[in-house]
């Protein structure tokens, strides 16, 4: 890929006058991110100096208005609510994808594929919806009061599900074909090449496929605020009630004030954070060091 | 493909077969717990649906009547997040792909950003747009918002389909002694329009889906909207407050799923349909 | 490298930004015509508004009357940052408050509201607080149905989880909920659609959702029927102020409104509201 830098010709002025209003457009959208993190820091900014760092994360309680702004709760609750999802949704994507990039007649391929490609446009609310009047009343049959860890866990599975299906398809479809051909060669069956070949061959990818998708899992906010209940507390067992970081500020921000808002932005600021590590965790895997790459010229 | 080792007669071990059964299983379930959600909408939804729906007031916080107002509201806020959204994607695509030599700091930042949760977006809208720039709740806080939201998902697609292009494109015109802007404007950005479409498209859908970025930015207001700075309630939001706070409400909760989600689709086919023309062509120009 | 510092550059710009930015102000620059009212605050208030929003334009007035939702917090603050031009709040003020214009409109109740399908009709204050602090946790310990209790209770920062706390002498600590929750409506909704629950909301807006068919019940309190006409007669324990506030003494058509709201001709549309009108 040439770029322009490495084109023959001397820029014309216009040319100049052009770049710089695009380099200036780059600059303020590179710029939000930093932008956004900076004011939810400003906001966040009178709980930290007036009341500290280590309270929000080792009070008592959560109980903002009583000066308690302890936010470990509700980030045990985003992280179990995540992971549970994760436990269940990445196992199911996995197979759902490598039966429609390997097994499935090409015509159900396609089926699956347009399924699939609706599924990941369904909003979150209308997942939320769909766990509010199906789920939870199913949950409350079996153990009250219905809404909990487990219907939240569900529905986020049901939600990230086609996200992880998505990616990991992406991910088996680059792994080159001379691959599959050697294993084959060498008298491995599906399953082994499968196991032995594509999926060592597709790490990266698939480990991005689940980082991505526990960041769309953390970050959810409609579907678990209708589902799980929203009490602030460690669940005992998945049947308990949990309240996430960002149900929690989708449900009390409307009615905080002074420090219970600025304690709201922390937990949004806590939440931000959380996701950038995961997103940089998954730019890592996506642009692979040397070594993971010399040790995929030896399978090549 | 794996298919190949299916020749092998002796690979056609049993592990293959259980494998397959497995994975096929699987992708059952997953096509199940999908259709269960997509029917669920279809079967609930269809009951309230009808020309009325679409056309008149709420009445009754939404119990009777029906969703125009949030349509409109919809459509708005949309509007003001592509307007705002669509040429500052476009600008820093064609800056991604053509001029900058070592993009890694912005792509990298881009693509955090696509990760943020959504009520993180309404946090900053909420003290940005409403507060600061003293937008009120309002469509244009909340369509702005939203082309935060947006930005980068646009801006990466448009991106590939900048670099898609034939080297050739800029080289001819270089050696023509065209401008870059006039091989920009004239060639590169017409020939990269469907990619451009789908990725305008791609964040109309994410636009469409959100909620929690609009709850403290454009407002709860279930009227029609007579302007841009009137607070306007989203389709998706009215989803969730007849959902959670109107009691028999759920019906209408799905009747406006169900619209969102045609509306979904239409776009989903858009997409695809763009795609694979573009793809098409793309073969016989090869 | 000339990222660096252009993100340097950026940060520097930005942190410019960020402590110049003026603190928002009580007068509030937002731009907006006389012709459209904001009122925001108490979801408690708000559909009583909503409602007379309607009658007012309808009789009075073309002006644009906007109500949002958001709590009685959410009313005070977006009337001192100049977002609203009335703020709902439903309680009387507090002492930290007094910067600020209030008109009492109406009175309300909060009332315990259980399913409809719950045997139980009369409740003491004492069960009250062994409920909500987890001392009884089965429905038959009260002579109720054969399931556990489900606790709905409010999330922080409600006045009416302050007023029901204060009440009953409870600390928010204490309380050991199973689903917790947003506005009245919510609130409803949850205990219609789970027959083992227990929750309490605004007396008028029970008052409604039972009349428009939803099952559920207003249980007694230590004997006290919970009405609005008991609320109204002042025969009911757990009552407050509906109170409507201003950051200067309301004028133009913020003043129009709100004599128009405690007419003889609003009287109606607050009593349709299962709300206790104020004494004459």
């Amino acid at each position: 890929m040439t770029s322009w830098l490495a084109s023959i010709s001397p820029p014309s002025r216009r040319d100049r006058w052009l770049q710089w209003c695009l380099r200036a457009t780059a600059w303020v959208v590179g710029g939000i991110l930093l932008f956004l993190l900076l004011f939810l820091l400003r906001e966040a900014w009178p709980v930290l100096r007036d009341v500290g760092l280590m309270p929000l994360f080792d009070d008592p309680s959560w109980h903002p208005t009583e000066g308690r702004y302890n936010l470990l709760p509700m980030l045990a609750g985003t992280l179990y609510a995540a992971v549970g999802a994760l436990l269940i949704a990445a196992p199911l994507g996995w197979a759902c994808a490598a039966y429609a990039v390997y097994f499935a007649p090409r015509r159900l391929a396609a089926w699956l594929q347009k399924l699939i490609a609706l599924a990941a446009g369904i909003p979150s609310v209308v997942y939320g919806l769909w766990g509010l009047v199906v789920l939870v009343p199913l949950i409350a049959a079996y153990q009250p009061p219905g809404a909990s860890l487990i219907a939240a866990v569900l529905v986020l599975a049901v939600m990230i599900l086609p996200t992880i299906i998505l990616l990991t398809e992406s991910a088996l479809r680059s792994v080159p074909r001379e691959l599959l051909h050697g294993a084959a060669a060498l008298g491995l069956g599906q399953w082994g090449s499968l196991r032995r070949v594509v999926v060592p061959a597709a790490r990266s990818g698939l480990l991005a496929a689940m980082v991505l998708a526990a960041a769309r899992a953390l970050g959810e906010t409609m579907a678990v605020l209708m589902v799980a209940g929203n009490v602030v507390q460690f669940p005992a067992t998945v049947w308990d009630p949990i309240r996430t970081l960002s149900a929690n500020i989708a449900l009390e921000m409307a009615y905080a004030m002074d420090h219970h808002r600025a304690a709201l932005f922390a937990s949004g600021l806590v939440l931000a954070l959380l996701v950038i590590a995961l997103m940089l965790m998954a730019a890592c895997l996506h642009s692979p060091c040397p070594a993971r790459e010399s040790r995929r010229g030896r399978w090549a | 493909m794996v298919r190949a080792a299916q020749r092998n007669p002796s690979a056609n071990s049993v592990s293959d077969r259980i494998a397959g059964k497995s994975l096929t299983l699987a992708a059952l379930l997953v096509a199940a717990l999908i259709l269960w959600v997509v029917v669920d909408v279809l079967w609930q939804g269809a009951g309230r649906l009808s020309w009325e729906f679409v056309t008149t007031a709420p009445s009754d916080v939404g119990r009777a009547g029906g969703i125009a107002p949030m349509l409109v509201a919809t459509m708005l806020i949309l509007a003001v997040c592509l307007a705002a959204a669509t040429p500052m994607a476009i600008a820093t695509a064609i800056w991604l792909a053509e001029f900058a030599a070592a993009g890694r700091a912005l792509r990298l930042s881009l693509d955090v950003l696509a990760g943020m949760p959504s009520i993180v977006f309404g946090l900053f809208g909420y003290v940005f747009f409403v507060h600061m720039l003293g937008l009120g709740f309002s469509i244009l806080a909340g369509g702005l918002t939203l082309a935060c939201m947006v930005l980068p998902v646009v801006t990466r697609a448009c991106e590939e389909s900048l670099r898609a292009l034939p080297d050739g494109y800029r080289l001819g015109c270089a050696a023509l002694g065209v401008s870059r802007a006039a091989t920009l404007w004239r060639l590169q950005l017409p020939a990269a329009m469907p990619g451009l479409a789908v990725g305008i498209v791609l964040g109309i859908g994410r636009a469409l889906a959100e909620t929690a970025a609009l709850l403290y930015t454009s407002g709860y207001v279930d009227r029609m909207p007579t302007s841009f700075s009137d607070s306007g309630r989203a389709l998706s939001i009215h989803i969730f407050d007849m959902s959670m706070n109107v009691p028999g409400g759920d019906r209408g909760a799905y009747g406006t799923a169900l619209v969102l989600l045609v509306m979904l689709i239409g776009i989903n086919a858009v997409v695809f349909a763009i795609s694979t023309w573009w793809s098409e062509t793309r073969l016989e120009q090869a | 490298m000339r990222w660096m510092v252009a993100i340097g550059g950026l940060a520097a710009v930005m942190g410019a930004v960020w402590a110049l930015s003026p603190a928002p102000s009580a007068t509030g620059g937002t731009g907006r015509d006389q012709s459209r009212l904001v009122v925001t605050g108490s979801s408690t208030v708000a559909p009583l508004l909503g409602e007379i929003a309607k009658h007012y334009e309808v009789h009075m007035s073309a002006a644009r009357v906007d109500v949002q939702t958001g709590g009685s917090a959410r009313g005070i603050t977006d009337v001192r940052q100049g977002l609203a031009d009335i703020g709902m709040v439903s309680r009387t003020l507090k002492d930290n408050e007094s910067d600020l214009h209030a008109y009492p409109i109406a009175r309300d109740g909060i009332g315990l509201i259980v399913h409809a399908d719950n045997p139980l009709s009369d409740i003491r204050t004492a069960q009250v607080q062994a409920i909500y602090t987890g001392a009884v946790t089965h429905w038959r310990e009260l002579g109720g149905l054969d399931q556990p209790t489900t606790v709905v209770h409010k999330a922080e920062g409600r006045s009416t989880l302050e007023l029901f706390l204060a009440h009953f002498g409870l600390h928010n600590t204490d309380v050991r909920p199973h689903m917790v929750i947003g506005d009245n409506a919510q609130g409803i909704k949850a205990v219609a659609g789970n027959r083992a629950a227990i929750g309490y909301v605004s007396i008028g807006a029970a008052e409604y959702a039972i009349e428009q068919g939803t099952p559920i019940k207003l249980l007694s309190l230590d004997g006290k029927p919970a009405n609005s006409g008991r609320v109204r007669a002042g025969d009911y324990p757990l009552t407050r102020t509906l109170t409507l506030v201003t950051s200067a003494p309301a004028a133009g058509v913020a003043r129009r409104f709100i004599d128009y709201l405690l007419s003889e001709q609003a009287r109606d549309v607050v009593v349709g509201q299962y709300f206790a009108p104020l004494a004459p």
